[in-house]
């Protein structure tokens, strides 16, 4: 919507999240642009879940901070997450968009094309009264998406969409979020499966232990990643 | 239909249900009585009587003697019918009635099973019985709950020569309910009990149980009624209260009491002129 | 058994005696319930979604206080509601209403403690997603209570079940006045004293069939959540 501040840039400075004596991320400096998607690589446990909700304005910094387009604090309505577990709402596949869609302030009115246009661009378009929990994984994924679009976000945070589906479900989300993406939403997408990052990054960052290792323009952290970590991890070693 | 009346009729009472006042009649009173006069049916006979003549819808609490005496004690009843006179004197000398009334008497009969194994069936004298159930060890079940009855039982006891507090054992069974429950169990356990004339004929539940002895003077059972104090407890409805109390004991009320009958037998004799009651 | 065939006959047959008592006990424990539902399920929300100190505490009372025994709350109800008692003026003692307020003070717990425990069960399922879109604290729990409300509805159908079935509170607040104060277990109770038993039982079956129903309508409650549930 016109009018509103962008929350773009995204810029961490030296920001530390820890949880008790654990440190999740430790002193993460970095911007994210506007742009093409922004794809983040890591082992598991690297951090990356945590810098997603950081980033989408869910979790505090323990040290350091975080602004949006320049500012502290910001409410989060043209920001949206879909989480790596989404949780489907105990309503029909319908009732979740317009729930998502009444929380961020559509009018009831324009709900319902508003619900049609959503599912048809996932491609769940025909099955509006199932109960949304009884969808398989992949249904369930690509309706947590349609739920996050409801926003209408400028920026998308995903939580590692396709880690838990089958190539078919798999190849479905990224084509949404490519066609998202073209639309001018800034897309902040989490992955471990490096083919995945290969197809939709236009920027990498490579998280280990917390830290951001290396980071910048997909084709040329592939073809010459300038840290021994970042070689390591693109010929799929382990990084202990 | 039945069910969405009764959800509608339970919101509109919801409603009213906390204001203070609440729903109460405006002409009833509470009365404190004994289960056994409830037992005996009295009240379902009288009480469309009392409302036809007096206007005045009594509702019934009936309570061992001792709960009903502090029941009207506490105030949370406006008048006190029972069948214990040491007590009833009792509760006037303390001031938590200003009058007692004599009202009718009923007797005791002492009920035992057909296999009577104190074998005192047909004896006239109360205390011989007593003595003979106690010298057998026969089973005996009593009210245990302070009631008129039960202070009754214990008077014959100590009449009888009998310290019951002493001499009792396993045979005596002391069960702290109405007169009811004492009568469903001694009949389930083949044993003598106590029991008012009139509860006894209204009975359902008689099984093997029969009168064994009846008649002795000592077993006659005196009925006395008060209005709780006003000045006591300024809630009393004291007009209505002694409306009842007057309706008792004029002839006419009199006259309705002797007419209780069960099977063609008189229940209550009305006394209220007998000024020694 | 003679007792159980005009037992049938008096509920088949509609005896108005027999079904005033029904109509009385339903009213009471129904009303109880109602009110129970006011104050519980708030209350239960409440204490699930808010932090302060001393809220473990708050809830291992809770719980505990389901087990109110029946007879306890009568006789505080009953030294309350006296005309000696502090509540004595409005001169609610054997009255219906006492019955009503008796139980209502059974049920609340019941009905707080299940709410609390259903409602946070919710939230950690849905913290996230509705933090991340970003709802309001009282949206969020009119969200938690309706996307919970067959496990509620469970909730208060169990209280009701308590209510019903219980003699001892309404007994000592009500006095088992002939006409007045007198519900199904309350009569059960005085008949078979009396050794009248086809009341008592036809009382019972009619009892029992309302328990049933209750519990039926809960399986029911329970298969319809399933249905949005997964």
């Amino acid at each position: 919507m016109s009018g509103l501040a962008s929350d773009l840039p995204i810029v961490f400075e030296e920001v530390g999240i820890a949880v008790g004596n654990v440190t999740i991320l430790d002193r993460i400096s970095i911007r994210i642009s506007p742009g093409a998607p922004t794809v983040l690589i890591g082992p598991n446990g690297s951090g990356k879940t945590t810098f997603l909700r950081a980033a989408m304005g869910l979790l505090p910094p323990s040290r350091g901070r975080i602004t949006w387009g320049g500012r502290e604090a910001s409410a989060p309505t043209r920001r949206a997450i879909v989480f790596q577990r989404p949780v489907m709402l105990r309503r029909s596949v319908a009732g979740n968009l317009a729930y998502a869609l009444a929380a961020a302030g559509v009018p009831g009115a324009e709900r319902e094309g508003r619900i049609a246009d959503l599912l048809s661009m996932v491609g769940l378009a025909g099955i509006e009264e199932r109960p949304a929990r009884r969808l398989s994984g992949g249904e369930q994924q690509r309706l947590s998406l349609a739920r996050a679009l409801a926003r209408d976000p400028a920026v998308l945070f995903l939580d590692e969409p396709t880690a838990s589906l089958d190539p078919a479900a798999t190849k479905a989300i990224e084509d949404i979020v490519q066609t998202v993406s073209s639309r001018g939403v800034k897309i902040v997408m989490a992955t471990h499966d490096l083919g995945e990052a290969r197809r939709l990054a236009g920027e990498i960052v490579l998280l280990h232990r917390g830290c951001v290792i290396e980071s910048g323009i997909a084709n040329t952290f592939f073809a010459a990643p300038a840290t021994e970590e970042a070689r390591r991890f693109i010929a799929s070693e382990l990084l202990l | 239909m039945h069910t969405s009346r009764t959800l509608i009729a339970a919101i509109a009472f919801s409603v009213t249900a906390l204001v203070p006042g609440g729903a109460q009649e405006d002409k009833s009173i509470v009365l404190a009585s004994t289960t056994s006069t409830q037992d005996s049916g009295l009240f379902e006979y009288l009480l469309p009587i009392v409302r036809q003549k007096t206007g005045i819808t009594v509702k019934v609490l009936a309570l061992g003697t001792g709960q009903a005496l502090d029941t009207g004690r506490r105030g949370d009843a406006d008048v006190v019918f029972v069948h214990a006179k040491p007590e009833e004197l009792k509760f006037v000398a303390q001031g938590e009635s200003l009058k007692r009334y004599p009202v009718m008497y009923n007797d005791f009969v002492l009920i035992g099973p057909k296999s009577d194994p104190a074998g005192i069936r047909g004896m006239k004298d109360i205390g011989k019985a007593l003595q003979a159930i106690k010298n057998k060890r026969a089973s005996f079940v009593s009210r245990g709950d302070r009631s008129g009855t039960h202070i009754a039982e214990l008077d014959l006891w100590r009449g009888a020569g009998v310290d019951i507090d002493k001499d009792k054992g396993a045979w005596y069974k002391s069960i702290g309910q109405g007169m009811g429950a004492a009568l469903n169990t001694a009949g389930a356990a083949e044993a003598y009990v106590l029991s008012d004339r009139a509860t006894w004929i209204h009975f359902k539940n008689k099984g093997d149980l029969q009168i064994v002895v009846e008649g002795d003077k000592r077993m006659f059972n005196q009925y006395g009624v008060m209005l709780v104090n006003p000045g006591k407890h300024p809630n009393v409805r004291k007009e209505l209260g002694q409306r009842f109390i007057d309706y008792l004991v004029s002839p006419d009320g009199q006259k309705d009491i002797a007419n209780y009958k069960i099977g063609g037998e008189q229940l209550f004799h009305p006394n209220a002129d007998d000024i020694g009651a | 058994m003679p007792g159980n065939v005009s037992a049938l006959h008096l509920v088949l047959t509609g005896d108005p005696a027999l079904y005033a008592i029904v109509r009385l006990s339903l009213i009471v424990s129904i009303s109880a319930t109602l009110f129970a539902a006011l104050i519980g399920v708030p209350l239960g929300a409440l204490i699930a979604l808010t932090g302060f100190r001393g809220r473990e505490a708050v809830i291992v009372v809770l719980n505990a206080l389901m087990g109110l025994p029946p007879v306890v709350v009568g006789l505080a109800v009953y030294l309350t509601l006296s005309r000696s008692g502090p509540l004595g003026r409005w001169g609610l003692l054997f009255t219906p209403q006492a019955m009503v307020i008796a139980q209502t003070v059974l049920v609340t717990p019941i009905v707080a403690a299940l709410t609390r425990q259903t409602v946070e069960d919710l939230w950690v399922e849905y913290r996230d997603e509705l933090t991340a879109m970003s709802v309001g604290a009282l949206r969020r729990v009119i969200t938690l209570i309706w996307d919970a409300r067959f496990s509620l509805v469970t909730a208060l159908l169990a209280g009701f079940g308590r209510a019903a079935a219980e003699v001892g509170a309404i007994i000592i607040v009500g006095g088992n006045i002939e006409g007045f104060t007198r519900t199904m277990t309350t009569t059960i109770a005085l008949e078979t004293s009396k050794g009248d038993l086809p009341l008592a039982v036809g009382l019972g079956i009619v009892l029992i069939t309302i328990v049933i129903s209750i519990n039926a309508l809960a399986w029911g409650a329970r298969r319809a959540g399933e249905y949005f549930a997964g």
